[in-house]
């Protein structure tokens, strides 16, 4: 069993309480860092403890902190992405109502590290309860003296909020999420400049994932290089993840970096196996937007080496045999399962929360969309894959912001490992569009 | 002041210009068209894509090129960048794409379209786009919705570059639309169709690269290639208005007045509505002379250049046509 650093005390009657999660070594980071450490010091302990952003894109956080620009007399704010609603990615919902005070805690030791007064968590609208949660736990901090004016005695203030979004998928991305925060529709910006130069009202911000922000007490309370020592390579410490689909055991777990998918899926200890007995067919492994594997790539890479849970072993291969860990949204999908409707399921989504800024994303997803729905009811044609691959193509690495890449890699990825499953359902739609058809494998085709 | 190679072509620009403006200090053909960018306007480019470049080095400093395409008219230039645009297959290609995705929800409907001869949309996918579609699926659409009496708004034209929004939000005092919806549902709108009423707001009809802001008081009544364009001004009472101005002329009748636009389509000088729809009287104005229509309009070839004809496509004129080319002799293509 991994050692869990998140979640340790996440089954504890009453946690949410200021009093029993002080009393489980709660807060301990905020009075090591305010009393003991200066702000550079804390930034120092997370760059060492190799912490990696966990909100999808994996870019190492201590880093990004350092990237901060610190004008004289200008506000920074640190800004926490709770924004979560990749499909498939549930982890950050289950920390904060459970943990609020977690969050809270790293929130008040990160922005002491960044030398922000005024920092925002950013939630998802639909998470309402969670948003009540989270406040009821400010207010306790607030109560108690870790919030607000002269924060132990130490000269620091802060202040905390939480902002509910309207529920896009859009504004999990950070320039849409500051455009939300201010005020205003929540578009993507164009980038330069990055947040870390103009990010919210125009000064020097970090934006940071829950998971990120909740691992940050953790490396201050053990130290960074402690930290790092869990893991495999450049991929340090645990990770939530969120399982889903047709496991017998579905959940969020709390895992080091490193563990074999094998193990990860079959094993007790996680997952348990595929549900009913049945095969695996493949996974999405890090939440709906990286490719989809195949089972022979998603347990071993091309080379035959086992895959890890790390961010490096699941991009082994880039995207022709690979894919990517991004938020930990684990979706395993077993042999009954129509890829080219789950890949529609996935396009309709991106088509529906398409922001409709930039014009390859606004277009190209509803038209991946259509093209998909059409294939899946049975309407579709010969040239309808290429040029499905060709429209991805053409949205990818051309917009303003990541979602375009995201609906964009599902549909590619779908064709290059399952381009029979989708041929099938041009030649063959009466069969393929019968409720309950599974894809009887290549030979039909022949 | 920062040293640029745009196209193999070196610049000095002063820091800060972004790509796209440097390359218009060159000028010519290799400047990246651009649907959304619109110089006056603060906020403005960087949605339609359209003017992507390749930056094979990023600077002297670090002349490592920028992994993704970037957008020209958004991305600041530093010393030593190195862009490439026509010369980039890749970049080429790239617009291809974005001229079919702009393309795709758009109802071709240039036949009966006020804007056709003088339309961004239709310049940059006749330069840069296929001639066939792939697209089989169905084309959004939308009802058209009046914004006032004087302005008609037809979204399913639109290409949502937000060139109006940004006008309206700087021009006018009170932000008076904005896009509603998202994805490919998104539409601009006022609040509750509430009029836009503020003495500025004809504006937008002119930074509308498409069709999809009309002047109601010109809809219908003349394809803008058959009108006369002629520069004119007039002492406007209203202080924020320059009161110069195009006058568009189908015989001795001014069809529609405009904004002066520069080469590459932008307004130079914003003008009131009473300019630009009460006065449509020769009297109301003063004459300058015929107004020079840059870039590759239909409406300069009519008035102020020699037809371009091509010689495949003369051999099928009628007979009665022929008779007029001999007398009135083209200019070829290819010499």
């Amino acid at each position: 069993m991994g050692r869990k650093l998140l979640t340790e005390h996440i089954n504890v009657e009453g946690i949410d309480t200021f009093e029993v999660y002080r009393k489980h070594g709660g807060y301990r980071s905020v009075e090591k860092a305010l009393k003991t450490m200066t702000p550079d010091e804390v930034v120092e302990e997370v760059k060492k403890s190799g912490l990696r952003g966990r909100g999808g894109a994996g870019f190492p956080t201590g880093m990004k902190w350092s990237f901060l620009a610190k004008p004289e007399g200008v506000p920074r704010y640190l800004v926490c992405n709770a924004d979560e609603s990749e499909p498939g990615t549930f982890k950050d919902r289950q920390l904060m109502s459970k943990l609020p005070h977690l969050l809270v805690e790293g929130m008040i030791t990160s922005s002491y590290a960044l030398g922000a007064n005024t920092s925002y968590i950013y939630i998802r609208g639909e998470l309402l309860y969670v948003l009540r949660i989270l406040e009821k736990a400010i207010a306790e901090a607030y109560a108690n003296g870790f919030l607000g004016k002269n924060i132990l005695g130490s000269g620091y203030d802060l202040d905390l909020y939480v902002h509910p979004g309207g529920g896009a998928y859009i504004c999990g991305e950070e320039t849409a999420l500051l455009e939300s925060l201010e005020g205003k529709r929540g578009n993507p910006r164009n980038k330069p400049p990055f947040p870390a130069v103009q990010g919210l009202y125009a000064r020097p911000t970090v934006v940071n994932n829950v998971e990120s922000i909740a691992a940050v007490p953790v490396i201050v309370n053990d130290g960074g290089d402690e930290y790092a020592k869990i893991g495999v390579g450049r991929s340090t410490g645990t990770k939530l993840i969120s399982a889903c689909g047709h496991l017998n055991k579905p959940g969020i777990y709390e895992i080091e970096l490193g563990v074999p998918v094998e193990e990860f899926i079959y094993s007790d200890e996680y997952c348990g196996g595929i549900w009913k007995g049945r095969d695996l067919k493949a996974v999405v492994a890090g939440g709906s937007s990286v490719p989809i594997l195949p089972k022979e790539l998603i347990l071993k890479t091309a080379a035959g080496e086992p895959r890890l849970m790390t961010y490096e072993s699941l991009s082994d291969g880039g995207f022709v045999t690979g894919t990517m860990l991004g938020s930990g949204g684990f979706i395993a999908m077993d042999e009954t399962t129509c890829i080219v409707r789950n890949t529609w399921n996935f396009s309709r989504f991106y088509h529906h929360e398409s922001c409709g800024q930039c014009s390859p994303c606004r277009e190209g997803t509803g038209w991946l969309e259509k093209i998909l729905h059409r294939l899946e009811h049975g309407h579709g044609n010969e040239r309808d894959i290429d040029v499905l691959a060709s429209v991805a193509k053409q949205i990818e690495g051309n917009t303003i912001c990541p979602l375009g890449e995201a609906a964009a890699w599902p549909v590619s990825a779908a064709i290059r490992h399952f381009r029979d499953e989708f041929e099938w359902h041009v030649r063959y739609p009466q069969e393929a569009t019968r409720p309950g058809a599974v894809f009887p494998g290549k030979a039909v085709l022949a | 002041m920062a040293k640029i190679t745009f196209d193999g072509i070196e610049v000095d620009v002063p820091d800060g210009t972004t790509i796209l403006n440097a390359a218009r200090t060159i000028g010519g053909g290799i400047v990246p068209p651009a649907m959304c960018y619109y110089t006056p306007l603060k906020g403005s480019g960087g949605k339609c894509r359209a003017c992507l470049v390749r930056v094979a080095a990023g600077s002297a400093k670090d002349p490592r090129p920028m992994p993704k395409l970037v957008a020209s008219c958004v991305t600041p230039v530093q010393d030593g960048m190195v862009v490439e645009n026509t010369t980039s297959e890749q970049v080429l290609n790239v617009r291809k794409g974005i001229v079919e995705m702009l393309l795709i929800n758009h109802p071709l409907d240039c036949p009966v379209c006020d804007q056709a001869g003088e339309c961004d949309l239709q310049n940059f996918a006749f330069e840069h786009g296929v001639s066939t579609t792939r697209y089989e699926e169905e084309r959004r659409t939308f009802e058209k919705i009046d914004i006032g009496p004087l302005i008609q708004l037809h979204m399913t034209r639109c290409i949502l570059c937000y060139r109006c929004v940004y006008t309206a939000d700087q021009l006018t005092e009170k932000r008076v639309h904005g896009v509603l919806g998202r994805g490919d549902a998104a539409e601009i709108g006022t609040y509750i169709e509430n009029i836009i009423d503020n003495e500025f707001s004809g504006n937008v009809i002119d930074v509308c690269p498409v069709g999809a802001l009309t002047d109601k008081t010109f809809r219908f009544k003349q394809r803008v290639w058959f009108t006369k364009p002629v520069n004119a001004h007039r002492q406007c009472e209203n202080p924020k208005c320059c009161g110069k101005v195009v006058l568009w002329y189908k015989g001795k009748d001014v069809l529609r007045v405009t904004a002066r636009k520069d080469q590459y389509g932008e307004v130079k000088e914003w003008i009131c509505n009473t300019c630009r729809f009460d006065k449509k009287e020769t009297a109301d104005w003063t004459l300058e002379g015929p107004a020079h229509i840059d870039r590759s309009s239909v409406i300069s070839a009519n008035h102020y250049e020699l037809p371009v004809l091509n010689a495949q496509v003369i051999a099928d004129l009628p007979e009665s046509s022929l008779r007029d080319l001999e007398q009135n002799p083209p200019m070829r293509l290819g010499n």
